[in-house]
Parts: structure tokens; sequence; C-alpha cells
């Protein structure tokens, strides 16, 4: 006698309950703290911020912990806190010309206002790795900068001033800037939405296409004109008030790419950029979503549609890591339905495969015999 | 009272579980062309809106949804004033641009083609329109076909905007594209969507 | 109501915010206005994953209400994981009534089935859909097939299917059967068996379709035509079984091959579970249930 499988919710409450001993892991061991993960493992918990578009360290750092290190599952974890957020009112622009800078770097000159300032960065340190580290040795304490801080204008800021880069964006008169998480996109999109969604935008994804204009796959002539990380006022519009009113600090990392551009029929020869904003410490993000920014620019810059990075469709649609794990992931859900479905066509095709090959072969023999 | 006293009252009695209600109504008429759908007075709102009608744009309107208002409606300060702060919709500067159209005097009502019609891409982005008629079964009888409509239905809203029958027929010839209809009195509710074909009308 | 907000204190009835549910009951309203048309909607984040039932989610939370009595399946089954997940989540954040009886419902929530059981007037199927767009597989960009749409070009389609007949003799669609609503938009099912076809046509249910990752709702209204799309020399065909379910011999129902062992040992049994109890319940026997037939 054949019983039909019972009992999905005893099985999936015993499942959640191994789930959260597994993420306990040993339980001789302290478990970690949200502070030691805020603290010590900042730049994942920058990433779910970035790509999860919240920024809050206590949650992104509990959503780490809660995913167990995965990042996409904690992604996933602090969007859809955030969906359930009422929206109170929008920010003004942030201004990262005042930032409050901790590491700048341009590649396109040798030295400009403000210096170029390497801080807390991975570039060459030695990939070696470190048995101090192990150890838990305490480091040396870092050096401060003691002379008074030299205003730092950006490096766009610094070409516009000759007239050799095109200006900031900037949105008609009458429109507000979008929102894609409150609206339903529509192709061809505004670059204000494109920027939106290449920031909440996979990581890896962006960094393979960034990549690939570099190979080739629509080349666009990089220069890192600048990249700053560092602290911005978010600041609000209250009606009552004729001055903005400051809600707090945010870090960011910016990018801003200059682009050779040889110019069109609408257009003088001049620097194009590509632009990159996320929350948090992310260079390799920032740095190639302006990569894909610029290249998804094509079209306005009536450059040829030749390759992935510069099809909008291609890569807006494509760029969520939460809804491509949620459909990658979403196959192992039973499909038994549509299975059955094409396993009765298979069987059918074969069949009349297998027919029309004996019919053939008999054909074959009649015309023998007949012979 | 004052006007702003008259703003602030009226509203559902329990917001969450009243939207439901009449979104619920909503939904069934459109979905069954011709049915009555009573029970939804719920909003006790400025005349000359009726209870129907305001409880229709409490569940369906919002910051994101521009309200234009016939001059019957636009004329009452204090219609404007509650409808603005219960629902939060701004008006419309032009019927064309109106998400939902409120009309306390359908008789005379400018014609369906002047409110918003949707494109040929996207026919959604069309008017909503929320006629509040004296009742649903006293006026010429429209036989009614279409989805939603297993044989016919049938439905007698007056008083109706003028040339109706004749309006409705181009306001169809345009489906996909096209205008969708609420009705509402003290009987209740009913819908004509732009799906709907009047087949005959009884002279 | 009271019992049933405080029960529910930390989420809004339903989960989803007040204006979200207005934004996505205007869509459905319109989806309704406009039958087969897919209404792009401003799809939240829920909390499952895309692909596994958001758009369904998103829908039946703007529908539901404390007297509605919901049922969930998946796979024609009321007790598949992701079915009593999408169930659970109900009873905790609207502390509906739930069944697994088909008739008992007034909101069905489905993936990939349609119950056996004609449905009544009043009730509301709702599906989760993966892609919504029925022309996806043969023209990858939205702003191409939007166009196809306006323009009621269908022409692709036909000759994909033709092109099935002139290969294999036949159409090798066999679920996600392409359907034309009203005469007019060619719309895409959902991935159900294209068994379920005939029961879209002319039904009693009002029929909701939620897409939740690709942002889109449409729907049929009861009493809708619903035409598979077909040829005149090769009309339209369900699939067939050649054996009744093994549990309750019921024929003219769509049935699961479960694997005994391995040696080809397979049995046939209903895929839709409440459908299958109720006809043993009534004293149908198959020839594996194991108990005799009632007499």
């Amino acid at each position: 006698m054949y019983v039909a499988v019972k009992g999905g919710e005893a099985a999936i409450q015993n499942a959640h309950r191994l789930l959260a001993d597994r993420r306990r892991g040993d339980r001789n061991l302290p478990a970690i703290t949200l502070e030691q993960i805020a603290s010590q493992l900042s730049l994942a918990v920058d990433r779910v911020m970035s790509e999860g578009s919240l920024y809050d360290t206590g949650l992104a750092a509990l959503a780490v912990k809660q995913a167990r290190g995965d990042m996409i599952e904690a992604i996933f974890l602090l969007r859809a806190y955030r969906t359930t957020l009422p929206r109170f009112g929008y920010t003004r622009p942030v201004d990262t010309a005042a930032m409050l800078v901790e590491r700048r770097v341009s590649a396109t000159y040798k030295d400009l206002p403000g210096g170029q300032l390497l801080g807390p960065t991975f570039d060459y340190t030695h990939r070696l790795l470190d048995p101090e580290l192990a150890e838990d040795a305490e480091p040396a304490a870092p050096e401060a900068r003691s002379e008074a801080e030299e205003a730092m204008p950006r490096v766009s800021d610094i070409l516009a001033n000759e007239g050799l880069i095109e200006e900031d964006g900037s949105l008609p008169e009458d429109r507000e800037p979008g929102d894609i998480t409150r609206e339903p996109p529509e192709f061809p999109m505004e670059r204000d939405q494109r920027l939106q969604a290449l920031s909440r935008g996979d990581e890896g994804f962006l960094l393979a296409l960034g990549y690939s204009t570099q190979r080739g796959y629509g080349r666009n002539h990089p220069f890192a004109g600048e990249i700053r990380i560092g602290e911005v006022d978010v600041e609000i519009d209250v009606p009552e008030l004729d001055f903005p009113l400051t809600l707090g600090r945010i870090r960011v990392t910016e990018c801003q790419m200059v682009n050779q551009f040889k110019g069109s029929q609408k257009v003088p020869p001049q620097f194009t950029r590509g632009y990159g904003l996320v929350f948090g410490q992310s260079e390799r993000k920032a740095m190639a979503m302006s990569l894909c920014d610029r290249a998804l620019r094509a079209n306005e810059l009536d450059e040829d549609i030749t390759a992935p990075a510069q099809d909008e469709e291609f890569v807006i649609s494509h760029c969520d890591n939460v809804q491509a794990t949620g459909f990658v992931e979403h196959l192992k859900l039973p499909h038994y339905v549509d299975f059955q479905a094409e396993l009765g066509l298979v069987r059918q095709m074969r069949r009349e495969y297998e027919e029309r090959r004996e019919g053939a072969a008999a054909d074959t023999e009649r015309r023998e015999a007949a012979e | 009272m004052t006007l702003d006293s008259i703003a602030i009252e009226g509203g559902f009695q329990n917001p969450v579980f009243d939207a439901q209600t009449i979104f619920r109504a909503v939904m069934q008429a459109m979905a069954e062309p011709g049915t009555i759908h009573k029970g939804i007075a719920l909003a006790k709102p400025p005349a000359p809106l009726t209870p129907e009608a305001a409880a229709v744009a409490l569940a369906l309107c919002d910051q994101d949804t521009p309200i234009w208002l016939d001059p019957a409606l636009a004329g009452d300060e204090a219609v404007r004033a509650w409808l603005a702060f219960h629902t939060g919709a701004p008006l419309a500067n032009t019927p064309a641009d109106a998400h939902f159209i409120l009309a306390a005097d359908p008789e005379h009502l400018i014609g369906l083609e002047n409110f918003a019609q949707g494109s040929q891409e996207y026919p959604d982005r069309s008017a909503t329109l929320v006629l509040q008629v004296n009742d649903l079964s006293g006026g010429e009888e429209l036989v009614l076909d279409g989805p939603g409509i297993e044989n016919e239905a049938r439905l007698a809203p007056r008083p109706m905007p003028r040339h109706f029958t004749r309006q409705w027929a181009q306001n169809h010839a345009r489906f996909p594209r096209g205008i969708d209809l609420i009705l509402v009195s003290r009987e209740g509710l009913a819908a004509l969507p732009r799906s709907t074909r009047i087949t005959s009308q009884e002279a | 109501m009271n019992a049933h907000t405080d029960n529910i204190a930390q989420y809004n009835f339903a989960y989803l915010d007040e204006q979200t549910k207005r934004m996505i009951r205007r869509a459905i309203l319109k989806a309704i206005a406009i039958p087969g048309y897919q209404v792009p909607f401003a799809s939240r984040e829920m909390p499952m994953p895309y692909g596994w039932g958001t758009g369904g989610v998103q829908v039946t939370a703007s529908v539901i209400g404390t007297d509605d009595v919901l049922k969930v399946i998946d796979q024609g089954a009321d007790d598949t994981t992701n079915a009593v997940s999408i169930r659970a989540f109900f009873q905790k954040v609207a502390n509906v009534e739930v069944t697994t009886h088909t008739a008992d419902a007034t909101i069905i929530q489905t993936r990939h089935r349609i119950p056996e059981e004609p449905l009544n007037a009043g009730q509301v199927l709702v599906y989760q859909v993966p892609i919504p767009e029925p022309l996806r597989f043969l023209e990858p960009r939205e702003t191409e097939t939007r166009k196809m749409h306006a323009l009621e070009e269908y022409g692709l389609m036909h000759v994909k299917l033709y092109e099935d007949i002139a290969q294999h003799g036949h159409i090798a669609t066999t679920f996600a059967y392409p359907v034309k609503v009203e005469g007019r938009y060619v719309m895409d099912p959902s991935p159900t068996p294209k068994f379920d076809n005939p029961k879209m046509h002319m039904s009693k249910a009002l029929q909701l379709f939620g897409a939740g990752r690709e942002k889109r709702i449409y729907a049929v209204p009861p009493y809708t035509r619903v035409e598979s799309l077909d040829f005149e020399d090769h009309p339209f065909e369900v699939q067939t079984f050649d054996e009744p379910c093994a549990l309750c011999g019921g024929t003219d129902v769509y049935l699961d091959e479960v694997v005994l062992d391995d040696r080809g040992g397979r049995m046939f049994v209903c895929s839709d579970t409440d459908n299958c109890e109720a006809r043993r319940a009534e004293g149908h026997r198959g020839h594996l249930s194991g108990e005799e037939a009632a007499t």
C-alpha cells in the first residue's frame, strides 16, 4: 500500500531547528556578537548594507550572523526588512565634495589639491597569510593626521574648470528622482533609476561586466579619475525650516571614472564619466559600477551597442542577486507535475520515432522482396 | 463645526478591514459587470460626496493617484479638504492627468474621451471613474455582455452621462485602451470595465 | 477584530502595508478590466525568495480578509513543503481560516495546477507565476514583447508552434501552453500542465496571476473565453493517462508518476490530493489503495 508523504510542517520545523544549531556552531565557543561582526567583519557588513540598500550596521551585522556568513542571504534578509519600513521623506542629494575623506586616490594626476590619501586599503599589502593575526596579536595604533586638512575638490570639478569633461548629469526640472523599489521599472530606463539598480546590484556580476568592457566587450577607455571613501552628511528639507536638517552621517565610497570620448554629431570631443556610489567601504563595487554606468550610456552618447555590458535590459534585469538567487534556487522546488507532462511527451516522441524507424525498415524489406 | 473638524472626521472606522471590504466589493463588481454589491457606505464625508463614493476613494486613492473632481464636488471646499486629509491624493491639473475621477453630477460630466485612456503599450495607464448615481435599477436598462458575464447582465443606473450608450460604444471600441466605470448609489456599487459591451438599451 | 490584530501586532494584517495593498489592488482592478494584459506593479521584496510565490503571496495578501478561507496548493497537493510554508505564513500574518477542501475555500493560491473540481462563483484562484510573458522565450526583450502585445502581433508564437508540428508531427509544449484570452491577449497560464488549460475557459471563478520577480499582475474574469492556441488541422489536445489513479480509481484527472523501486516499478496517483481523498471518502477505490471498496 502506498501512503502519500505527509507532515511537511513538522519537517520544516525540524529543518529550522537544525539550521539554528548549525548556525550556533560549537557550543563550547562563545557566540559571536553583533558588535564583533560590525567592527571586525565591517566590509561584509558594508556589502550587505550596500546591496541590501539599507544603511544600518547593527541590522546588517544581525543579517550576516543570521545568514551564517552567506552574503546574498544576508542581503535578502535586510531587503525583506527594508520593504516594511515606512517612508518619512527623501533626503537631499549627498555632497561628496564635502566628504570627511579617509581615503582618496586619483590615477589621473600625480598630485592634486588635497593630495593622495591611501587610507585603510588592501592595496600594496603583500597577500601573505599572517600567522600573528591567527594568534590575536594587537596591531599598532594608527598614525593620525596632524596638519589642518586641506580642501579636497573632486577631480571631476578640476577637469570641469577647464571644460574638458561633461557636466554632472541633471534631471529635467519637473522630474523627481525615480525609485525602482516603489515603481515598476520600464525600459529604456533613465540614468537615475539605472544607477539605483547598479548600486543595489550584485558585486560579482558588476565586477565581471566591468571587466568585460576592459577586455574589449564594449571598451570605454576608463581612467580612475578619483575614488574617495569617507563620511557624508545626510540632510533633509523640512517644510517649516529654511535650512536643511542634518540627520547624521553615513560612510560611502564614490568612484568617478573618466572616459575618453571622441565626440558625436551632437557632442564635441571631451571626457565623459561613469559614476559609482555605494554604502560603506567598497571600492571594487564602486569601480565596477562606474564602468557599467558608462557602458550603459552607449545609447545616450550615440555609441554602437555591441556588448553585454552595454545592453541595458540585460544588465538591469539580471544584476539583482536577490532576484537571481530566488529564481535559480526555485528550481529545487517540486516541479513533478510539469516533469510528468514532459515524461509523457518524451515517451510519446520515442514511440513515434521507433514506429517511423520500423516503418522505414519494413518498407525497405518490402522493396527488397519485390525486387 | 469648523472646516477642519469636518475634514478629519468621517473616515473608515477600521481602516485596514474597511478598505479590504470595499476593495473586494469593487473587485467582484469589476469581475462580474452588472452585479450590485451592498454594504459599502463605510465613510461619512461632507455632502455632496456620498458615503459610497467616499468609501471607494478611501480604499483606492492615495498620494500616488491624482484625482479629478467634477464641478459639483470641486466647488465644495469641505469635500476637497476631506479627500485631501483622508486620502492624501493630489488634485489633478487636468482631467487627463487624473487616475481617479469622482463625479457627483454624472449627467453633466464632460465626455469620457477627456480622461486618460492609457496607451496601446500600457493600457493600464487609464482613468477609473466613480460616478455617484441616484440608483442602479430605476433608469433605462442596459443589457451587458462581455468577460465576467455568463449570458447577459442588466443594469439600469440613473442619471448617466449624456449619450452614454454611444460614448460607451466608443470607449469599448478603444479596447484595450479606455476608461473603467464604478457606479455608486445607496443600493451599493456596480462596475462597467472597458471590456463590457452594451448590447441593447430598451427605449 | 481585536483578537486578530492582537495576534499580529508586529505586522500589519496580511503583512503588506496599506499603501502597498492599495497599489496592488489598483493593479488587480486594471488586470480584470483588461483580461490577459500584464499590468506592471511595484512588486515588494517579500520574506520568501523570488521564484517561490512572492507574486501570488502579494496578490493573496491584498485580496484576503478576515472572512476568507484559504487553501494553498503546490503541484496540486496541500502538503508539499512550499504550500505548507505559504499557508503557515498567512495563518501567522492574517490569522485566517485555512482548508484543504477546494469547495470550502474562498481563495485558493496555487503553483502549477488547477484543482480538478470545478470552481464556484465567488471563488478566487491565485496563480504563482515565474515568467508571465508568453513570448519571452521567443523574444527575450521586454521592449519588443510589449510592442507585440500592443500590435496584437502574435505571428512569432504561431511560427514556433508550427515548427513543432513540422518537426514532431504535433505541438511539443506540454505545460505553460499559451492561451488567447477573450480573443485579444496571448497569455501565459503559468506552468500548469496543458491538461488544466480547458478549466480556465469560462470558469466561474475569478483567476488572478501574480509574478513578483517580474513585477506583473494579470487576470481572467469569470466567464471569459480562454482558448489554447492551435491550428485547424492540429487541434489542441490535453494529456491522457493509460491507467486510473491507483488510490481512488479516478480517470480524467492529472496523475503523478510515483517510482516504487529501482526495477521500473511505478504507480500513478492523483496530483490533486484533496480530490483524491474526497473520492476515497465517497468509497471509490484504486487497485493499490489497500482498502476494500465501500459496498
